[in-house]
């Protein structure tokens, strides 16, 4: 298929639609309201339903039904109001259903800001809402990667049935970029029926499937904790996503850094290689499972002298460098989120007072 | 080989579709691309800017603090803006709605009267047409019959409005190529 120019948040609703995702619950807010202006003409051409919910809480809960039904399902919000999901988001971690959020980050906390940010990173990747729960997290670094992510994540909500979420930033959200939507990346729908609570008339087995967060029986809710744990340790041996730049050279400084700050991370490195400086980046594209080995094999490297995060946040993402990289290597952060992303002389001036 | 283009001027002004088309055009004739809005909180008639990146590599930060070039559509645009261009560019005037100008020598002008040209051809709405083909004339940053093409696949819905923009982009590239 031809590439065509497309605003990030337009892509990640086309890539919805082409992932054979039928049922979009949301309620606008800045920098991200364009899918759901989008999905409200696209998802009538599909048989689909967009449903503007009166709150973000009512759509994490539609969001919920739907999935116990086994149907594909996204919402997609901005930062205050992924707050407002948290609690669903928890129950349909518990209750174990598939289903796809997407994070377009505004700068926080409270109401913040409606630039880009990446504050975000404790809430996606530690928690957000309540209990021992976490969610698969990709960041995407730009409108194609967005679009991939998108459809893969159906695919992966359901292998896991649990809910993945895409943590992009206003800028990936507002940029225009040329896409491709791959077809191969449309996974088939997996086999609900000993599970989903689609009715007894839609499926063969007799069973009647029960979608629950309640255990009040000690012993069966360790035992379903037990179950989340073990979806936990099996993405990390088959989730890790990363990207290694400029990391075949003999860098001294190693910087790890995702998402739209990587972009700018690139060009600083893509600057200094040509004043003789070479810098590593390792960017990881799952935030978790986070590229644990990768971070401390890259950080480790014998010419590496020390490991900088560099975030749109006053640092969250540091806080896993420096586990991975179990005191190595000096670890260091800096970051700027109110809005305005740092540019890659700010960069390069930040690295240099390293060396 | 990198190059920015910073369009500015007023809500309303089509800003983002000059850069839009721009960009769309550069994707048709291979480059990497990417268009970057401005999207603070802004009034109506408020300013309106946007970064179209044009490379032949894939494109890092599309964050630009410096533009090769700046197309400014109306005064406080110019004001901002004409500073931050790179030496060598071209900042283009439109000089309909600026009475001054950017006071460097180190950079290569491009006065057009867009909104009057416009209103001749038939439509002050016209004006960032204008703009687009006089500064792409004048830049030569993508083919012309291209860029066109691209304008006229724009408005493909509104098929009553097409010669008038077609005439706005032939007088913006007469305008060019009489500066």
């Amino acid at each position: 298929m031809a590439k065509v120019l497309m605003k990030g948040n337009e892509a990640i609703g086309e890539a919805a639609i082409r992932a054979g995702c039928k049922n979009y619950f949301a309620y606008p807010i800045t920098p991200q309201s364009e899918v759901a202006e989008y999905l409200a003409k696209r998802m009538p051409e599909v048989d689909g339903v967009f449903l503007q919910g009166e709150s973000e809480v009512a759509v994490g809960y539609m969001i919920f039904g739907a999935s116990a039904c086994g149907e594909r399902v996204m919402t997609t919000s901005s930062s205050p109001g992924v707050s407002l999901m948290g609690e669903a988001i928890s129950y349909i971690s518990a209750a174990q259903c598939p289903a796809v959020f997407v994070n377009i980050m505004r700068g926080g906390p409270g109401l913040g800001g409606i630039l880009p940010s990446q504050g975000d990173y404790f809430q996606a990747t530690k928690g957000g809402g309540h209990g021992d729960y976490h969610l698969l997290v990709l960041a995407p670094d730009g409108v194609q990667e967005a679009v991939e992510m998108t459809m893969k994540a159906f695919g992966l909500a359901e292998k896991y049935r649990g809910p993945v979420m895409i943590l992009g930033d206003g800028l990936i959200g507002q940029m225009m970029e040329p896409v491709e939507f791959p077809d191969d990346l449309m996974t088939e729908p997996s086999n609900k029926d000993d599970w989903a609570t689609s009715g007894m008339d839609t499926r063969k087995s007799d069973k009647r499937n029960l979608v629950r967060s309640l255990f009040l029986d000690p012993k069966e809710l360790n035992d379903n904790n037990l179950a989340l744990k073990a979806k936990y340790e099996q993405m990390k041996k088959e989730e890790v996503l990363y990207e290694g730049y400029n990391t075949d050279t003999d860098y001294k400084v190693l910087i790890v850094s995702y998402g739209t700050m990587s972009r700018v991370c690139k060009t600083s490195i893509d600057m200094m290689k040509q004043d003789g400086i070479e810098v590593g980046l390792l960017r990881p594209k799952s935030l978790f499972p986070f590229p644990e080995d990768a971070v401390f094999k890259a950080s480790t490297k014998e010419s590496c002298q020390s490991v900088i995060s560099i975030e749109m946040s006053m640092g969250q993402m540091v806080e896993d460098v420096e586990r991975c990289v179990k005191g190595q290597r000096k670890v260091d952060f800096y970051g700027e989120c109110g809005g305005d992303i740092p540019t890659p002389e700010k960069i390069i001036e930040i690295i240099k007072g390293l060396l | 080989m990198q190059t920015e283009i910073k369009f500015a001027g007023f809500g309303g002004q089509g800003i983002l579709l000059s850069a839009k088309l721009l960009a769309y055009a550069a994707m048709k004739q291979g480059f990497f691309v990417a268009w970057v809005p401005s999207y603070g909180p802004e009034m109506r008639g408020g300013t309106a800017y946007c970064t179209v990146v044009i490379s032949d590599k894939r494109i890092g930060s599309p964050i630009i603090k410096n533009p090769s070039h700046l197309v400014a559509m109306n005064r406080p645009s110019l004001e901002k803006f004409a500073n931050d261009v790179k030496p060598g560019g071209v900042i283009f005037i439109n000089s309909s709605l600026i009475p001054t100008r950017s006071e460097r020598d180190d950079i290569t002008e491009l006065i057009v009267p867009a909104n009057d040209i416009a209103t001749k051809a038939g439509s002050i709405r016209a004006a960032n047409i204008v703009a687009l083909s006089a500064f792409v004339a004048k830049t030569k940053i993508v083919d012309l019959e291209l860029l066109k093409n691209c304008v006229k696949n724009e408005f493909a819905a509104k098929a009553k409005i097409i010669p008038l923009n077609m005439k706005a982009f032939d007088e913006g590239v007469n305008s060019a190529n009489n500066n």
